[in-house]
C-alpha cells in the first residue's frame, strides 16, 4: 500500500499541473504594446461621459479585462499607481485633488473598459491622458489594480502601503 | 602565489586591501583545514585497517582527550586569526576621502555622488568610479526589497535592506575595472544585476566627476535631435531622467550620460547601438519580468533616438 | 559492565507463564480494510508512513535540484523561465527541509525508539496519527498549490520584503506560511513523543547511562524542535498577517523592521541543520558499533557531545546575517559559537575512530555509507569553520561555496548515515534482508556522483557566482564548472534510484530476515523481523548498554495485561517501574481533526470563515478523540523474574 500513496501523490500533482488559474497566472514577457493607441493623444476636452471621443482609433466596444482577477497585474498596478504618481492626485485610493477610487461612485463610469478609457483618454477637470504614453497592457494593469481597491474584494496579498514611496533617507534608524 | 590564485579568481586576486586580507585569511584557513581533513583520514584508514585488536582503554581515552586539546587550540587560532582580519578591515574604515551613495532597486543600482551644492550631486547607474589609493566609502540602502553589493576584488559584502543604512568601506589599491554582482535573492532579475567599479588615477576620477556634473550634452545633428522629440514623446520620460531636457522621472536610471558607461541593464550588456536597439524595443526578452517596458517605435523613430542616447557621453 | 541482577539470587520465584501471543497480537492488531488503515494509531505504521512519506518527498525535491541542475548547465540556457526557477529552488529547499529530512528523522524515530527503549508504542497514538496527517495533509497542499503555479518563490528562507505582500502577490507566500505552520505542528507532536516514551516508557533497568546513542540523539533533537518550531511558526504567522490583514511587522515603511524576520527565521533554521544532523550521529552510532561488534567508545562524551551539540545550535543564528550590518562585536560572539560547535562533534568523531581501532569491520553497506558520512561531513564541517569567520563569509556568503558547504554537511552528515541506516534497518522494518550488491553500488554512484556535483561549487562560489540565479553570462569562468556538476547530477539520481530499485527487489524476492541478522547491540532486534504489531512479547529488563550482547538473556516484566493495549511506566532516572498505563486503540478522529483543521488553516488564506468551519468540525472531532473509554491506571503488582 505504502508505494502506491507515493504514486498517487505524484499523480494527482500531475493532473493539477495541467490546471492553471487566473488568479496565478504571470506573464512576463508581456508582448510590446499594439499601436491601437494614438502616440500624441489630444488634451481631453469638456465632454460628458456618454459621447465618444474624437478621433480616437480604437474600437467603441473595448474587451473585457484580460488581467481580471490577477494578482500579478494588481500588484504591478499597484507599482504602476506609485510610479507613475496617480497617488498624487488620488492618494492610496481615498483621493485627494482627484475623486476617490474606492467607492462605489464612478464619475465616468466603473466598468473595467470604462476605467481603461478614463486613463487613456484623460477626463475633464484634470485627469490626464495616458494613452500613447503607457502600454496598453500597463492600462489594464492599472485597471486591475483600481479594481482591488473595491473594499468588498478580496485579491490575494491586498494593497498596503508600498516601501517605494521610503525613499532611502526617509525616517531611517540609522545605525 | 599568483599562479596557485588563476585557479581562483575574483575572490582571491585582490584589488584593495581589504579583499587582500580577506584573501591571505582564506589561504591560512585552508591549509589548517586540510590538515585537519588529512590528519583526520590518517587516523580513520589506520583504525580500519590494522588488525591490532581492541585498544586499552586508557589509551584510548588519552588519545580522544589529546585530539580535543588539539581541535580546540586550532580552532581557537583560527577565531583568533578571523578576529585579527575582521578587526584590521574595521579599522580601515575610520576615514574616508569619498562618500557615495548606493541605492538598491529591483534590478538595477543607482548611484549618488554628493556635492556641496545641488547641482554638483550626481546620480548614475550600474557603474561606480573610484580614484585609486583613495579610501571610499559607500553608504548603502534599499527602495524594495533586500539586495546585496559585492564586488568581491575589493571587499567583501554589504547587504542593502529597505529602512537602514549599511556601510562598507575600500580602497581600490590599482587601477581596473571590477565586476560585482547583487548577492542576495531579490526576485526575477536577480541573475542580472551587476555592478562594475572603475579605480582610475585620482586626476582622472576627477575628470570623470567633473564631466558627470554637467548637464545632458544638447543634440547636435538633426537625427539626435529627432531621437530627442522622441524620448520626450514616449513613455520613456515616466521613469527615466536626462538632466537639461524635460525628462526627470526618477523610477529608472539616470540617462543624463549614458554614453559614458560600458555597460546597460545592470551590466547585463554592453553599451552599444545595436544592443541599446534590443534593451529598447524588447527588454523583457533580455530581462524577462524586469520594469522597463517593451517599446515599439517605428524604425527610424528608434535609430534617431539610440543615435541621440549614443551621444550623451 | 553488566548491571545486577533485577532480583537476588537466593529469592526462588516460581517462574511465570509465558504471555499469549496470539491475545496480544488480538490486542494491539490494528484493524483491517481502509477505514483501519486510516485510523491505525500503531507506532510502526506510522513511523512507516513517515518515512515512506518523506522518500517520496525526497524524490520530489530530487527532481526540482535536477531540473535546476540542466538550467544551470550551460551559460544563458533557455531552458527554464526565472519564474519557473524560482519556484523550484524555493520548492527544493522547502521540500529538503521541511518535508522530508526533519520527517524521516522523526519518523525512524517514532518506529524505533519505542522498541530500542523496550515498549509497545508512544505514549500518546492518537496524536502521534494526527502529526502524521498533518505533515501529509501540509506536503501536499504546497505541491497542490505548486502544481497550479501558485508555488512559492521567494526563497526557503522567504526573506522580506520580497516575501511580503507588495511584492510577492498571490498566494504563493501563504500557501508557504501555513504549510510550514502544518509541519511544524508535526514536528513538535513527534518530538513530545519521543520524550515522553524516552522517559516515562523505558523498560525496567534501562537507566539513563544505558540509554542507546541513538535514543539520546533523538531525544536531544526532540528538546531542539520544541524550542525551534515556535520561533518559525511565530514568524510564518507574522507574515501571514502582513500579507492578509495589512499589520507591518516586518513593513519598515510604517515602523517595522526587515531584520526581525531573519532574526526570527534563523533562530529556529540553524537548530532545523542539527535537527536533521543530530538524529544521523545516532545512525552512525548504530552502524557503526554494529558494523565492528564493539559498543561505542566513551559513551559519556558521547551523551554529552549530542547534548551540547543541541544546546549551542541555538546560539549560532546571526553567522546567516554577517553581510546585514549587525555591530562587529555581536557578530564575534556568534564566530566563536559557530567555531567552538566543531569540539563536540569531534569528540564524537575521535571516540569513532577509537571505538574501530584496531577492529575487523563487516564491509557492509551500511558502513560504507558511514564512511561516506566521514569523508563527506568533515569537508562540510571544516568549510563551515570558514564559514564562521566574519571576513571570509563576507566574502563567500549567498555564493556557491555555501550551497557546496550546506549539501556536504547535509548530504554528507545526513544522507549518508540514512540510507545506511535504512539499509541496516530494513530487515527490521520489512523482514527481508537487502540486496548487497546493489547497496554497494548505491554507495558508490552516490559518493562519486555526490563529489563531482558539489566539490567544484566551491570553487565557483569563490570565482564569484551568487545564489539563487537562473541563469549566468558566459565568459565568466563559470561555464565547465557548472557543466560538471550537472554531470555529477546525473549519477547521484543514478544512486536514488538504484536504491529504489534495491529496496523494490528486497520487498518481492529478499530473504527472509532473522530477528538480528547483523548480530546488533540494541532492543529492537530481539523482536521479529518486522516486529508483530505488540512489539515484544514480554516487556525485557535490561541490565547493560548493549542487551543483545549479554551473555544472560533477557528478563522480561510480567503483569502486564494482554487483552488489553497496556504499557509500563517507569521512573525517568533509573528506568523503575511505576505503573501500567492502557493507550488507546484505532480511531479515526486524528484524521478527522486534522481535516479539519488543513480545512480551516488553507481556507483562511482565502476567507476568515474557514476558520469557523475548520474550527465547527475540529472541536467535535476532538470531544469525540477525548471521549473516554478506558479505567485509569493501575499499580503494578507483580516482580519482574
Amino acid at each position: 500500500m505504502q508505494p502506491k500513496r507515493v504514486a498517487g501523490l505524484l499523480l494527482a500533482a500531475g493532473i493539477c499541473a495541467g490546471a492553471g488559474c487566473r488568479q496565478v497566472s504571470r506573464e512576463l514577457r508581456t508582448p510590446a504594446p499594439a499601436s491601437t493607441l494614438p502616440r500624441h493623444a489630444p488634451a481631453s476636452e469638456l465632454l460628458p461621459a456618454s459621447a465618444p471621443i474624437g478621433g480616437s482609433d480604437f474600437p467603441a466596444l473595448l474587451g473585457e479585462n484580460p488581467y481580471a482577477g490577477n494578482a500579478y497585474a494588481a500588484s504591478e498596478g499597484q507599482r504602476l499607481f506609485e510610479w507613475y504618481n496617480c497617488s498624487g492626485c488620488h492618494f492610496r485610493g481615498g483621493g485627494g485633488m482627484g475623486p476617490a477610487l474606492m467607492d462605489s461612485r464612478w464619475l465616468y463610469g466603473g466598468k473595467p473598459s470604462d476605467i481603461f478609457r478614463t486613463i487613456v483618454d484623460g477626463r475633464p477637470n484634470g485627469m490626464p491622458a495616458w494613452g500613447g504614453r503607457i502600454p496598453e497592457y500597463q492600462v489594464w494593469e492599472l485597471v486591475t489594480y483600481v479594481e482591488s481597491l473595491d473594499a468588498g474584494k478580496r485579491l490575494a496579498a491586498p494593497p498596503g502601503p508600498r516601501e517605494d514611496h521610503l525613499q532611502a533617507g526617509d525616517g531611517q534608524v540609522s545605525r | 602565489m599568483t599562479s596557485l590564485a588563476a585557479l581562483f579568481p575574483a575572490t582571491l586576486e585582490p584589488a584593495a586591501p581589504e579583499a587582500a586580507r580577506i584573501a591571505a585569511l582564506y589561504w591560512n584557513f585552508l591549509w589548517v583545514c586540510t590538515a585537519v581533513y588529512v590528519l583526520v583520514a590518517v587516523f580513520l584508514l589506520l583504525g580500519l585497517l590494522r588488525r591490532a585488536g581492541t585498544p586499552d582503554r586508557r589509551v584510548s581515552s588519552r588519545a580522544v582527550g589529546a585530539a580535543f586539546v588539539v581541535s580546540a587550540l586550532v580552532l581557537f587560532g583560527l577565531l583568533l586569526l578571523s578576529l585579527r582580519a575582521g578587526r584590521a578591515i574595521e579599522s580601515d574604515r575610520s576615514a574616508s576621502d569619498l562618500d557615495i551613495e548606493v541605492i538598491g532597486h529591483q534590478w538595477w543600482w543607482e548611484i549618488r555622488y554628493p556635492g556641496t551644492r545641488p547641482d554638483e550631486q550626481v546620480t548614475t547607474a550600474n557603474e561606480i568610479h573610484v580614484p585609486v589609493g583613495r579610501t571610499v566609502r559607500l553608504k548603502l540602502s534599499s527602495d524594495d526589497v533586500i539586495h546585496s553589493f559585492w564586488v568581491p576584488s575589493l571587499n567583501g559584502k554589504t547587504d542593502l535592506i529597505p529602512g537602514r543604512w549599511n556601510y562598507q568601506t575600500f580602497r581600490a589599491s590599482r587601477a581596473g575595472v571590477f565586476h560585482g554582482r547583487c548577492a542576495e535573492f531579490c526576485g526575477y532579475q536577480h541573475a542580472h544585476m551587476a555592478v562594475l567599479v572603475v579605480a582610475q588615477p585620482p586626476e582622472d576620477f576627477r575628470g570623470w566627476l567633473a564631466a558627470q556634473r554637467q548637464p545632458s550634452r544638447p543634440p547636435a545633428t538633426d537625427v539626435e535631435k529627432h531621437g530627442l522629440d522622441v524620448f520626450l514623446g514616449s513613455p520613456c520620460i515616466l521613469c527615466h531622467t536626462i538632466r537639461g531636457t524635460g525628462a526627470s522621472g526618477r523610477k529608472a536610471p539616470d540617462l543624463t550620460h549614458l554614453a559614458s558607461r560600458m555597460t546597460i541593464a545592470a551590466a547585463t550588456l554592453q553599451n552599444g547601438p545595436a544592443q541599446l536597439g534590443g534593451w529598447i524595443s524588447d527588454s523583457q526578452g533580455i530581462k524577462p519580468g524586469n520594469h522597463m517596458p517593451p517599446n515599439s517605435l517605428p524604425g527610424p523613430d528608434l535609430i534617431a533616438l539610440i543615435s541621440y542616447l549614443g551621444s550623451l557621453r | 559492565m553488566r548491571g545486577a541482577r533485577f532480583a537476588p539470587a537466593q529469592e526462588r520465584v516460581p517462574v511465570p507463564p509465558e504471555p499469549d501471543v496470539a491475545v496480544l497480537e488480538r490486542t494491539w492488531r490494528q484493524p483491517r480494510g481502509i477505514v483501519g488503515w486510516l485510523a491505525s494509531v500503531d507506532h510502526k505504521a506510522i513511523g512507516r508512513r513517515y518515512i515512506v512519506t518523506a522518500l517520496g518527498f525526497f524524490l520530489l525535491g530530487g527532481i526540482e535540484a535536477f531540473l535546476m541542475r540542466l538550467q544551470l548547465a550551460r551559460p544563458e540556457n533557455t531552458l527554464i523561465n526565472p519564474d519557473l526557477y524560482n519556484q523550484l529552488f524555493t520548492m527544493h529547499g522547502t521540500t529538503m527541509m521541511f518535508l522530508f529530512a526533519v520527517p524521516v528523522m522523526e519518523g525512524l524515530g517514532i518506529y524505533f525508539v519505542p522498541l530500542m527503549v523496550g515498549t509497545r508504542n508512544v505514549p500518546f497514538p492518537k496524536l502521534n496519527a494526527l502529526g502524521y496527517w498533518l505533515y501529509l495533509f501540509g506536503g501536499l497542499f504546497l505541491y497542490g498549490g505548486f502544481a497550479r503555479n501558485a508555488g512559492p518563490d521567494a526563497g526557503w528562507f522567504s526573506y522580506v520584503p520580497l516575501a511580503g505582500p507588495q511584492y510577492s502577490s498571490g498566494h504563493r507566500i501563504d500557501i508557504w506560511a501555513q504549510m510550514i505552520t502544518f509541519t511544524e505542528f508535526s514536528a513538535l507532536i513527534g518530538a513530545v513523543q519521543i520524550l515522553v516514551t524516552v522517559f516515562k516508557l523505558r523498560a525496567p533497568g534501562m537507566s539513563l547511562q544505558r540509554i542507546p546513542l541513538f535514543v539520546w540523539a533523538e531525544t536531544a533533537t526532540s528538546a531542539m524542535v520544541v524550542f525551534a518550531m515556535p520561533a518559525v511558526m511565530l514568524a510564518s504567522s507574522l507574515l501571514i498577517l502582513d500579507r492578509t490583514t495589512g499589520t507591518h511587522f516586518f513593513n519598515p515603511a510604517e515602523g517595522g523592521d526587515a531584520l526581525l524576520w531573519q532574526h526570527l527565521f534563523w533562530f529556529f533554521g540553524h537548530p532545523e541543520v542539527y535537527l536533521i544532523f543530530i538524529p544521523a550521529l545516532g545512525m552512525v552510532s548504530v552502524i557503526l558499533s554494529t558494523a565492528v561488534q564493539r559498543p561505542i567508545f566513551g559513551y559519556l562524551a558521547m551523551v554529552l557531545s549530542l547534548v551540547t551539540t543541541a544546546f549551542m545550535g541555538f546560539g549560532l543564528w546571526v553567522h546567516h546575517m554577517f553581510a546585514t550590518g549587525l555591530p562587529q562585536l555581536g557578530e564575534s560572539f556568534f564566530t566563536a559559537a559557530s567555531m567552538i560547535i566543531a569540539l563536540p562533534t569531534g569528540v564524537q568523531i575521535f571516540c569513532w575512530i577509537a571505538t574501530l581501532w584496531g577492529s575487523r569491520p563487516r564491509w557492509e553497506p551500511p558502513l560504507l555509507f558511514v564512511l561516506g558520512f566521514f569523508a563527506v561531513f568533515l569537508i562540510g564541517g571544516l568549510t563551515g569553520v570558514m564559514l564562521a569567520s566574519v571576513p571570509l563569509d563576507l566574502q563567500v556568503h549567498d555564493t556557491f561555496f555555501v550551497v557546496a558547504h550546506l549539501h556536504y554537511v547535509l548530504i554528507g552528515g545526513a544522507v549518508f548515515p540514512l540510507f545506511g541506516a535504512l539499509h541496516h534497518w530494513f530487515p527490521k522494518m520489512t523482514g527481508r534482508m537487502p540486496g548487497r550488491t546493489l547497496g554497494y553500488w548505491t554507495f558508490a554512484l552516490l559518493f562519486t556522483g555526490f563529489n563531482l556535483t558539489f566539490f567544484p561549487l566551491h570553487n565557483l562560489g569563490l570565482r564569484g557566482m551568487p545564489r539563487r540565479t537562473y541563469t549566468y553570462p558566459a565568459g565568466l569562468g563559470w561555464d565547465r564548472l557548472n557543466l560538471l556538476a550537472t554531470c555529477g547530477a546525473v549519477l547521484m539520481a543514478a544512486a536514488v534510484v538504484l536504491l529504489l530499485v534495491n529496496a523494490a527487489r528486497s520487498l518481492r524476492r529478499g530473504e527472509p530476515a532473522a530477528a538480528n541478522p547483523w548480530g546488533a547491540e540494541t532492543l529492537e532486534w530481539s523482536t521479529s523481523s518486522p516486529p508483530p504489531a505488540y512489539g515484544f512479547a514480554s516487556i525485557p529488563v535490561v541490565a547493560s548498554r548493549s542487551p543483545l550482547w549479554d551473555e544472560s538473556p533477557l528478563g522480561r516484566v510480567v503483569g502486564l495485561e494482554d487483552d488489553c493495549p497496556e504499557v509500563l511506566v517507569t521512573h525517568p532516572i533509573d528506568a523503575e517501574p511505576s505503573h501500567h498505563e492502557e493507550l488507546p486503540r484505532a480511531s479515526i478522529w486524528p484524521l478527522v481533526v486534522a481535516l479539519a483543521v488543513t480545512v480551516g488553516f488553507i481556507g483562511s488564506i482565502f476567507s476568515p470563515l474557514w476558520i469557523v468551519i475548520g474550527a465547527a468540525v475540529a472541536i467535535p472531532g476532538a470531544v469525540a478523540w477525548y471521549w473516554p473509554t478506558h479505567p485509569e491506571p493501575r499499580q503494578l503488582e507483580e516482580a519482574a523474574r
